[in-house]
Order: C-alpha cells, then structure tokens, then sequence
C-alpha cells in the first residue's frame, strides 16, 4: 500500500473539505479580531487564552490520548522561557530562532528525561512530573548565568528589532496564535495518524497494546517528548513578552494544574475538548473570581471543578456533546 | 565525625515518623489500588489540629493525638464516600484525578484561611544530650508513639477479625466478598484508616518541626519515597523505608543547601521505582 | 514440515513454585497443535512466556529459527506472532474496528492506517463480527469479545496464532461456529497453537497434542496416541468423565 502522488493530493483536498478544518478556522479568526480594532485589552485576555489552550492540548496527548497524568507539564513552558529569554538576551539570538531553539532543546531533554520516567506507571509516572518540575526548578534557581533565584529582567531594547515594544507585542501575539493553532492542528495530526491510534490503544490498555504490537516505551517518549515542544515555544514567546523571568513564576504548578482541569472540562482525548474547555474555565473563573477575596479560591474552583468533573462527567463536554448530538462527531472531534 | 552520627540518628528518630505517614499511603494503595493524593492535606490537617488544639484549646500536644486519630478516620471516611467510591474499579487515572482535585480545594481553603506563613507549635520535652549534641525530647517521643501506633496497627491487622477482612480484601477482592466480607464496608475503612495516620503523623511532625499550609506537598513526597523505597501494600516496609529515608537525611543534610532536599528525594523516587520495582524492603507481602 | 516455534528446556519459576519445568518442544509450520493440562499445568504460564510477558529463567525460544527469549512482547507481534487471553483483553471504548486496526497496524506487516482497516474488516468477517463493526467493545456480549480477541489477533496477519481457551464459556453453537472458525484460520496458512479444556475440541481440531503437567512434558503426540497414554489418563484421574471423553476422543 502505497501512497503516491495523487493519492497525497486526494488526501491534501479531503482534508480541505472536512469541516473541522474550517472551525478550527474560524477559531483562529476570532483570535485576531483584536487586530483590527486595535483592541489591547482584548488583545490581553486572548493571549492568556492562547496559551491556556497551547498548554492544555498538548497535555491532552499525554493526558488524553496515553492516559498519563502529567502535573509538572508547566516545566516544558518554563524552561523554554528560560532558554529562549536567556539566547536572546545574553547572546543576542533574534526572537524567531530563539523561540525554535527553546522548543527544539526542550523537547530532545524531555524525550531524554522521558525515556526514564515513563517506565513509571499510573501515580508513580504522575509523581515524578511533579519531581521534574521541582528538580528543573530548584536548578534553575541556584543556577547564576540564569540569574538564580533573582530571574533575569529583559531590557526595552531587545524589542527593537520587532519596531518597539508596542508594535512587539502585536507581533508576539499573532505568534503565539499560530503556535496555538499549530498545538490543534498537531492534536488532530497525531489522532488520525498511526502513531496516535498507537497511543489510544495505550491509553486504553497499555499490556494489551503492546501484545498488540504497539512499541509502547517509544511512542510514550515521543508523545512526552512532542508535547513539550509547543509549550516550550510558547513560554519563549510569553517571557520574552513578559521582559522578565523568575523561577517561581515559570514552574508554577498552578498553570500545569488548570491545564489539566481545562483537558478533563473540555473532554480529554478529543481536539477541540482543550479549546473548549479553556474558554469555558477562563469564564467561568472570571465569573466566580471577580471580587479580591476570592483570588485566593483560584484553586479551590479548580479543585471544585476537576471533582465534579471526574464524579459525574468523566467525558468532559464534548462526550455531553456527542451524545446529544451524535451527527456532530464527525465535525467536531 | 561524631556530628554526622548524631544527625544519622536524628535522621533515624523523624524517619520512623516518615514511615508513619507512609503506612497511611500504603495501606490505602494495598486494599484497593488506590493512590491518595489527598495524603499531603491529611498531613497538613494533622498540623493545623495540632495547632488549634494547643493554642486555642489549651490541650497538652500529645494529648491531642487520640482525637486527632480519631477525626482523621471520620475525615477518611467522608472522603472515600465523595471522591474515592466511585472510583474503584475505574481506570486508575481517575482516582488520582479525584483524590488529587480534593487536594487542591483543601490546600486551596487552607491557604485562604491561614495563609501561607509558617507555624510552629512549642512543646517543651527534655531532650537527651549525648557529648555536645542533644537530641529533641519531642524527637525521642514521636518516634516512641510511632513505634507504638505501629504495633497497635500490627496488631489490629493481624489479630482482629476485622484487620483480617482488610488483609483479606487486599489480596483477591472477589475471593473477599465471596466469602461473604462486606468490601465496601471493608474499603471505606481502610481508607479512613490510611486518613488517620496521615493526620497523626501530620501532627506529630506539626510537635518537632514548624509548618505551612504549603508543607504537605513535601511530606506526601516523602511519604511516597518511602513508599517506593519500601514496596507497595507493605506496612513493615513503609516503617523501614521511612527510617531508611530519615538515614539518607541525616547523612545529606549537613552537606546540601536544602533547597536540593527535595530534588534528591525526587531523584530517590524515581531511581528507587525503576530499579527496584517492588521496594527495596519487599518482605513477604502483609 | 519444518519448525516454526521451538521451545528447548524452558524453565520458569515465581518465587518458589516452578511454572515451567525444563520444557522442549516444537510447533510445525501448518498445523494445529493442541496443548492440554490439568489445572494450573503451566499453560497460560506458557502462552506469556512466548509472547513476552514473563522472562524466562532458563532455556530459549526460537521462532522461524530466531532467537526471542526475553524480547518485548511488541517486537514479538511484529514478528508475525499473535495471541488471544484466556480474560479477554479489548481495548474497551474502542470499537471493533478500531480494535482490529490497531493490531493490523502494529502486526506482521506493518500497515499504514488505511490499509488495516481492510485488514481488519477482512478479519472481522472471518470471525463472523461484520455486522457489530462500530460497535465499542466494551459493550459485546462475552462471545462477542472473544470473537473480538481472535479477529484481533488474526487482523494482524500473523504466521502462527496462539489460541488461549477460545471457547471458554461459549454455548455449543458458538463453539461450532468458533471451530469452523478456526479450521478456516488453518486453510490459511496459519498455524495454530491452542490451549483448550473443551476435550472434544481439542482433540478433533489437532493435529499432534502435547500434555502439560506441573509444568512438565507428560506426553507428546497424535491425539490418539495421547488418549491412551496410560499417564496422561492417570494425571487426569481426577476426573473419571473427563478420561473417558479423552478416550472417547469425540
């Protein structure tokens, strides 16, 4: 079985032609709305959405499709802050290189670290995320060319090659859309390849997968290793975005332990499960959160939430979705 | 030299208190699979009981521990029911899930009511001196209640027609309830039993060292290095691994910023897992 | 009929029981051989050794003449050799299709997505699931999960198929069914390795038995040969009925 060259452009015109396609769209549509009015408020709200929903899909291949808790994702954006922030600001790297570089050194460490904890299995596996992101953290701030536990301040001048800082954060932020758009195209990617239908057998049973021939070590590493990549690029963008870079900022478990609330709300092992659940938590947080006192509840909302979550509806919505609307599995998956 | 064996045998006295806290974890994980990662907030529930028995109460410390034994088993219980009952028998992912997510609320009210500032509870005990060194009298006692707690769960399990239907449930479920063990009764139990054992430990740790709402993360990763350490579902092993880790604490604590405590620990973790799947300490099995 | 699968002094021991005990034997290309035992003979026991789920402590296994003693159970289904489990095992909220794809990927001959789909509609029919194809696994009866193990294990193409009491719990029409079935499997090509308490079955299905007792060698042969082995029959004493079926050999 073959594919030749017309069957790939049957392929490339099937994929125009399916519908999710056109949503994922229309998604990236309402992203840059902001641009055209100048919006920078809204502007601000979105790229914290943007990432919410980089982070949360790409844990959703681990979370979702191998079924593997990861706690410490939030090292993967940190650490590719720091690298990318560092490259620029003490190498003078331009923005875009330094970006991809952080992605590409982050993903190779995690593939290396991955290979070791992945023979973990269940809680234990779910643990040690934990542990990495603690071991990169406590590293990272006794770690002085990185500036410790102090972080490292990025001067105004380094947004000049973008035209200055305002015209900066423009840039910044259609990046960071594109990295998002990349993170649900690459959840759909690796759902209808055979790497991916690979991991939902694992996530299913992993003993029974690998009686089944699937080579369960490796695809796990990789799955880990690729769903560090576009947070790591992501967190590149964010700090660099942020001028400033801190330790206890970048490994903050916190944003790791939304993102997987936002998975399971969403509907984990779906694509559009993280989006949809990213926006519905960032309302649902602004609703709840509005008056000071409560800042403090951010994770009792979370804990409330993944609780019921996992107690009453398991599938996130998108299982409530596609039972209610069986015709619409195919659209939105 | 003489400093590194007074803190080895500091490390040995708190280690046993580690193994207490570990036994909660194991116990629960033996009988029905289950990871409590709520374990951390039963520690720190633990302290903070402490806490308000002695300041607000004006109970002696060590007074304190019956009723706090007693609460964290009703505390146990009104968990399994919420978030662990319906988890049995579903992926293990889920029950980490739940277990986890009421973590978070409680730490999260926790720190919404005390904040993040360190408490210490004083508890004045003659210590026992040897050359320059003294050792805490609250050291000596914890590891003596530990020791004690210990036996009576030895005890229990082995000599009580109930710890027998634990021991029962752990080793085939089916088999258990075939014979007519009511396992759910049986799994509640043991859950609100692990539960109890965090909180004493909690509060025991709460009588010799000071403590945050924060401080569980760091003792229910302990707890699970010992667990690691010690195999899974074996109690005599979580009380050896415990005192193996406060062995390995004592000898790196004079050397290490702490900072780097809990990367070891971490490291220790995950070394321990890969080469020693069923614990260093895998004795035959309950 | 040369050797396809050869075990030599297999040895296997958990703790202080010995599982396997110095086992050699060997599975011709093409036939159906039949492996019967007591209970707790070590058959299963077996099944996980070849298929790589235990290590063995002593002795190899050779397939086609390699070498895979102590090699991942997923290299060795890549190699052409499959299994189904005495407690099915189905990928549960997966359907049947995706069930056979799975294992149509990862199999023999490594197929791209769209092609193990093909191959695992061809084995879902063979096995009689067509008409359940979307079906999520976990919602088939418990024959319709054993069909679903075998149409797995078949999606994949393999050259020798490990058959792990198929037919436990099965009413005597679906046992017909299962061994035209597997009579069918055979016409194939594939040869059959297959573990069944079902005397009837067995024997008339196999070529050559091999009997299994505390881990060792009993007896080897025609199932004719085995019938009257005057030692099998002893090892099976504890059940007068179950003797006079294996002499009966219907």
């Amino acid at each position: 079985m073959s594919a030749s060259g017309t069957d790939r452009a049957a392929d490339a015109r099937t994929i125009l032609r399916r519908p999710f396609f056109w949503l994922i769209g229309v998604v990236i549509a309402a992203f840059l709305w902001p641009a055209l009015n100048g919006d920078v408020e809204l502007r601000e709200s979105l790229l914290l959405a943007a990432v919410y929903i980089t982070l949360a899909s790409n844990l959703n291949i681990m979370l979702g499709y191998c079924g593997y808790i990861n706690f410490g994702s939030i090292v993967f954006f940190g650490l590719g802050g720091y690298i990318c922030v560092y490259l620029m600001s003490a190498h003078g790297w331009p923005l875009p290189a330094a970006a991809l570089a952080s992605g590409i050194a982050v993903s190779c460490l995690a593939l290396v670290f991955g290979l070791g904890i992945l023979r973990l299995r269940g809680a234990f596996f779910a643990l040690s995320t934990i542990g990495v992101n603690e071991a990169v953290q406590a590293f990272v701030s006794n770690f002085e060319p990185w500036g410790g536990s102090a972080g490292i301040y990025l001067s105004t001048e380094l947004f000049q090659p973008l035209g200055g800082p305002a015209r900066a954060l423009w840039i910044i932020y259609f990046l960071l859309v594109a990295v998002m758009g990349l993170s649900l195209y690459l959840s759909y990617a690796i759902k209808s390849s055979k790497f991916g239908l690979g991991l939902l057998a694992i996530g299913q049973n992993e003993d029974a997968a690998a009686v089944l021939g699937v080579p369960t070590p490796l695809f796990k590493a990789i799955a880990y290793s690729a769903s560090a990549f576009l947070p790591a690029v992501a967190g590149g963008l964010y700090f660099f975005k942020s001028a400033f870079i801190q330790p206890s900022d970048a490994f903050d478990l916190t944003l790791s332990t939304e993102a997987i609330v936002i998975v399971m709300l969403g509907g984990q092992g779906t694509i559009a499960g993280p989006a949809l659940g990213a926006y519905l938590y960032e309302e649902l947080r602004g609703w709840l959160l509005t008056s000071e006192t409560f800042a403090n509840f951010q994770l009792v909302l979370a804990g409330a939430l993944l609780l019921i979550i996992v107690l009453f509806a398991p599938g996130g919505l998108m299982r409530w979705i596609h039972a209610r609307w069986p015709r619409l599995r195919n659209v939105l998956e | 030299m003489a400093g590194i064996l007074a803190s080895i045998v500091d490390g040995l006295l708190v280690g046993a208190v580690y193994g207490l806290a570990a036994m909660g974890i194991t116990l629960i994980w033996g009988v029905m699979n289950v990871v409590n990662l709520t374990h951390g907030a039963l520690i720190v529930a633990g302290m903070f009981a402490l806490y308000i028995a002695t300041s607000a109460l004006g109970v002696p410390p060590y007074l304190a521990l019956p009723p706090i034994f007693v609460a964290g088993f009703l505390f146990g219980l009104l968990l399994y029911w919420i978030a662990v009952h319906r988890m049995i028998g579903r992926p293990p992912l889920m029950s980490l899930l739940s277990t986890f997510s009421v973590n978070l609320v409680l730490i999260g009210l926790g720190t919404a009511v005390w904040g993040t500032r360190l408490f210490n509870v004083a508890v004045t005990l003659p210590g026992v001196s040897w050359n320059r060194y003294t050792f805490p009298g609250t050291h000596i006692l914890a590891a003596g209640l530990t020791a004690l707690l210990a036996g009576l769960l030895y005890l229990f399990l082995y000599r009580t027609r109930i710890g027998k239907a634990i021991r029962a449930v752990a080793d085939n479920r089916e088999a258990a309830e075939l014979v007519g063990i009511p396992t759910t009764r049986v799994l509640s139990l043991a859950f609100a039993l692990g539960s109890a054992l965090a909180g004493v430990s909690g509060m025991l740790i709460g009588t010799m060292f000071p403590f945050t709402v924060l401080s569980g993360d760091a003792y229910q990763l302990k707890s699970f290095v010992v667990t690691a350490l010690g195999g899974l579902g074996n109690p005599t092993g979580a009380l050896l691994g415990g005192i193996a880790l406060g062995l390995i604490e004592g000898l790196a604590t004079p050397f290490m910023p702490v900072s780097w405590t809990l990367v070891i620990e971490f490291g220790l973790f995950v070394a321990a897992l890969i080469l020693f799947p069923r614990g260093i300490f895998a004795l035959r099995r309950w | 009929m040369t050797a396809l699968l050869e075990i030599q002094d297999l040895t296997k021991r958990f703790g202080g029981v010995l599982a396997i005990d110095h086992l050699s034997f060997a599975v011709k290309e093409g036939e159906i051989l039949g492996l019967i035992g007591p209970n707790g003979a070590g058959k299963s026991t077996l099944f996980n050794l070849i298929n790589g789920i235990f290590s063995a402590d002593r002795g190899r296994i050779l397939f086609r003449g390699v070498d895979i003693t102590g090699e991942p159970p997923y290299r060795i289904a890549r190699r052409g050799l499959a299994r189904t489990h005495q407690i099915v095992q189905p990928l549960a909220e997966m359907t049947v299709l995706e069930n056979c794809t799975v294992s149509a990927c990862f199999g023999r001959e490594n197929l791209a997505v769209a092609g193990a789909r093909a191959a695992a509609r061809e084995a879902a029919a063979l096995v009689g699931l067509e008409d359940r194809l979307a079906v999520p696994a976990a919602q088939l009866t418990i024959a319709g999960k054993k069909r679903l193990e075998l149409a797995r294990a078949l999606a994949s193409r393999p050259a020798l198929l490990l058959l792990d009491e198929v037919l436990a719990g099965l009413n005597p029409t679906e046992v017909e069914h299962m061994i035209s079935v597997m009579r069918g499997i055979r016409e194939r090509g594939i040869t059959i390795l297959i573990i069944e308490h079902l005397m009837h079955a067995i024997m008339s299905l196999s070529q050559r038995i091999v009997v299994l007792n505390s881990g060792q060698k009993l007896a080897e042969g025609t199932p004719a040969e085995v019938a009257n082995d005057p030692a099998v029959i002893e090892a099976y004493l504890g059940d007068p009925a179950l003797a006079a079926e294996l002499h009966g050999g219907r």
